[in-house]
């Protein structure tokens, strides 16, 4: 349950008093993960990239490629074996991993809701923990339910598992969103959901991340869902960048791994043509 | 003389054992919660001090009561004749379904919860006091209105090495063949079980997370 991995990444408490800067980029300068220092337990090797200001970029590839570890390297839940990840202008390493977190919105399949908590107390769970007082908590919360498009009296008092799927996910952005992060991380969020749900949550998606404005990394095994939201898309091959590009270009890249993910699209593409 | 007027007529005699078998179940329960769950709580990450600690919890577990008993009574510190030695005993058998709920009940919550919880930037103890705890508690609690109940029936036999409660009087209606004796012992004890099963077990719905 807790990844032996994030210990070092636990025990690195020295909080910076220096002002946060707002800079929203992140930059992978030779990062190297794996179990143990052995080359046969490598789960991603030499990768570098760097995410610009307010560009949604995905991360593709199949299960196992990678790509959430590389989520994880972002917000200090892994820490690199070798190289690093330099996040608001600060390597991972040298953040305090809990002031990290709270400035990284995170959204995960299934959205991981507390069951325990009602909507509006899971929405506002980074806020209290940030010790934010009630009334702007609470004015918080109903901006997000809006926001993602759920009626603050219908939903804000109601438990997670009286949600359909799809409100569950909305639920788990609003919590994302809820301290205002200039970074937020998905890994596969309507991977779950039924198809015509899914097409609803990504439209919207679609149109919160241009109004919003914020740096996203999304993890998807969805070249569909990649080619209609990313601004850039980067895919994993057993732990390796093997294509880096914005979804106009992506489909002309001459590589066997870019052609096998065109496979996947066309027997469904004839369909909607 | 029947039962009845054998109640009556001792129930002074009946009420404080019964006091005293309470309060030997609240000690042991006391002290069982306070090792079980903490162990509980260790063992959920490490193996082999789980497959170690669930082992020994479940040796105890079968050793008939009166035998456990009678092997403590020549334990130093711990042994003797007495109230002590039946806590300590009570203990033994209270600790396995404590234990094992602490851990099924800590170890069955939805990983992605725990790795949501983490992402968001609680630290470990807030993940333990406001996620783990809170979504494992029915289940500990469960644990623990098992454990009280055993503990309840177990602790009538505690009157055989001197420790007082409603066993006495179980213990003396035997030796006398006198049924109304055995009743005074039993009847008392059989309410206690049945009050804290009902009492723990609407708790247990109260603190359940559909």
């Amino acid at each position: 349950m807790f990844a032996p991995s994030s210990a070092g990444c636990q025990s690195e408490m020295n909080a910076k008093t220096a002002p946060e800067k707002a800079d929203p980029t992140i930059h992978f300068q030779d990062v190297t993960y794996g179990i143990n220092r052995s080359v046969h337990h490598r789960i991603v090797s030499d990768i570098s990239f760097s995410v610009a200001s307010g560009q949604t970029l995905f991360l593709l590839g199949r299960s196992g490629s990678g790509k959430t570890t590389l989520l994880k390297l972002i917000n200090c839940l892994l820490v690199p074996t070798a190289g690093q990840v330099i996040v608001r202008g600060r390597p991972t390493t040298e953040w305090d991993p809990i002031r990290l977190r709270r400035s990284v919105g995170y959204v995960i399949q299934e959205a991981g809701l507390f069951p325990h908590f009602t909507v509006a107390q899971n929405i506002a769970l980074v806020p209290t923990l940030e010790k934010w007082d009630a009334a702007r908590v609470d004015s918080r919360v109903n901006e997000l339910l809006a926001l993602v498009g759920l009626d603050p009296a219908e939903f804000a008092s109601r438990k997670p598992h009286e949600l359909s799927g799809g409100q569950r996910q909305r639920v788990g952005v609003a919590r994302a969103l809820a301290a205002n992060p200039p970074i937020l991380l998905m890994d596969e969020p309507f991977g779950a959901l039924d198809p015509v749900t899914r097409a609803e949550l990504q439209r919207e998606f679609s149109a919160l991340a241009r109004r919003l404005g914020k740096t996203i990394v999304f993890v998807t095994h969805d070249l569909r869902e990649a080619l209609l939201l990313a601004s850039r898309i980067i895919l994993l091959e057993n732990g390796r960048i093997v294509a880096d590009a914005v979804p106009q270009e992506f489909l002309r890249v001459d590589h066997p791994e870019v052609r096998a993910f065109t496979a996947s699209l066309s027997p469904v593409a004839g369909a909607h043509a | 003389m029947s039962a009845w007027t054998f109640f009556l007529e001792h129930r002074a005699e009946i009420l404080e054992a019964t006091a005293d078998h309470l309060s030997l179940v609240v000690i042991a329960m006391v002290l069982a919660i306070a090792i079980g769950v903490p162990l509980g709580m260790l063992i959920v990450h490490r193996p082999t001090l789980r497959n170690f600690a669930l082992g020994l919890a479940s040796i105890f577990q079968t050793i008939p009561s009166l035998a456990l008993f009678g092997f403590l009574i020549p334990i130093p510190f711990i042994g003797g004749i007495g109230r002590r030695t039946a806590i300590v005993a009570l203990v033994l058998y209270a600790l396995l379904p404590i234990l094992r709920n602490t851990y099924v009940g800590l170890a069955g919550i939805d990983p992605a919860v725990l790795e949501a919880a983490e992402a968001m930037g609680m630290t470990q103890s807030q993940i333990l006091w406001r996620v783990r705890l809170p979504l494992a508690r029915a289940v500990i609690l469960a644990g623990i209105r098992t454990a009280t109940i055993i503990t309840i029936g177990v602790a009538t036999i505690a009157a055989a090495i001197g420790a007082g409660g409603l066993g006495t009087f179980i213990f003396r209606g035997v030796a006398m063949v006198n049924d109304a004796v055995i009743l005074a012992g039993a009847v008392p004890a059989a309410l206690l079980a049945i009050a804290a099963d009902l009492l723990l077990g609407l708790l247990e719905r109260r603190l359940k997370i559909s």
